[in-house]
């Protein structure tokens, strides 16, 4: 039978989600200052698919979320 | 079997619900305010940052307590929920971005406006105009006898009024010292972190119209 986690075994994979959720923030606010660059120099294919990515990250961390 | 060291927080954070309990008056719904402190040594109400007895801090300390401990803790779940948030607002600045854009492509295109006559442009001076609306501020620049060059006067860092400085070739920005070459408007010293919009010219006979903005990234 399968033993149960302890403790200190759960608590490397919450810090394990909490730096990947911290990682994909700083890859949103990354993308937020890449986009906004290109959107105000007049280049506007990047908005689109860099809103979806962003939407993305979001739903991943809200998933993550539920974890914690 | 070692013991975990973390069970020793188990009671300790167990959260006193209780409005105005003995020894925690005013203090309800936080953790024991010796849950992260030196137990044998902290005041029941708080634990001050030097781990001083109450008497010996500072009067404003004594007079207006608070519960160190509990309020320097955030809960990893905590953590968590503000990184959500922080990520939810990320993407909320880029639907922003996207519904500017939207809105910008949809807007017609500028008008022709005739913006100045070549005789009353010098060689080597510049004047400005708004283009393509009333507030928006740019320059012609005529660097010599065949080049006729216009920009955007709003710096493209924080906006402040660039500068032109025909003689030396470049536009500088007085704000956080930005150079962009007059020839062609592209950022080549300082903060800026784009190249100025370009204002399109058409020259017939005399007289100067611009016909469009572009703007670039590179």
């Amino acid at each position: 039978m399968k033993r149960p986690l302890g403790r200190s075994q759960r608590l490397i994979i919450v810090y394990g989600i909490l730096c990947f959720a911290l990682l994909l923030v700083v890859a949103q606010l990354w993308l937020l200052t890449a986009t906004m660059n290109a959107s105000l120099g007049g280049d506007g294919s990047v908005v689109l698919p860099a809103l979806a990515a962003s939407v993305g990250c979001l739903a991943l961390n809200l998933g993550l979320l539920r974890y914690l | 079997m070692a013991e975990d060291p973390q069970s020793r927080y188990t009671g300790a954070l167990e959260l006193d619900t209780r409005l105005d309990s003995a020894g925690r008056e005013g203090l309800t719904g936080t953790a024991r305010s010796n849950a992260y402190g030196r137990p044998d040594e902290v005041d029941d109400v708080t634990v001050a940052p030097d781990y001083r007895p109450m008497d010996e801090q500072p009067r404003w300390r004594q007079d207006f307590p608070i519960d160190f401990p509990a309020d320097q803790y955030v809960a990893r779940r905590d953590f968590a929920k503000f990184l959500v948030l922080t990520s939810g607002a990320f993407a909320a600045g880029q639907g922003w971005i996207a519904a500017r854009h939207l809105v910008r492509e949809n807007r017609p295109a500028p008008a022709r406006i005739k913006i100045a006559s070549l005789q009353n442009l010098a060689v080597g001076s510049a004047m400005m105009f708004d283009y393509p609306g009333p507030h928006d501020r740019c320059l012609l620049i005529r660097p010599d006898d065949k080049t006729l060059v216009a920009y955007s006067q709003n710096c493209t860092h924080l906006s402040c009024a660039v500068v032109p400085r025909v003689a030396e070739g470049v536009l500088h920005c007085p704000c956080h010292e930005g150079y962009f070459d007059l020839f062609t408007g592209r950022n080549i010293a300082g903060p800026p972190p784009r190249p100025l919009p370009k204002i399109l010219l058409e020259v017939q006979g005399d007289d100067v119209y611009a016909i469009g903005v572009e703007t670039r990234t590179v």
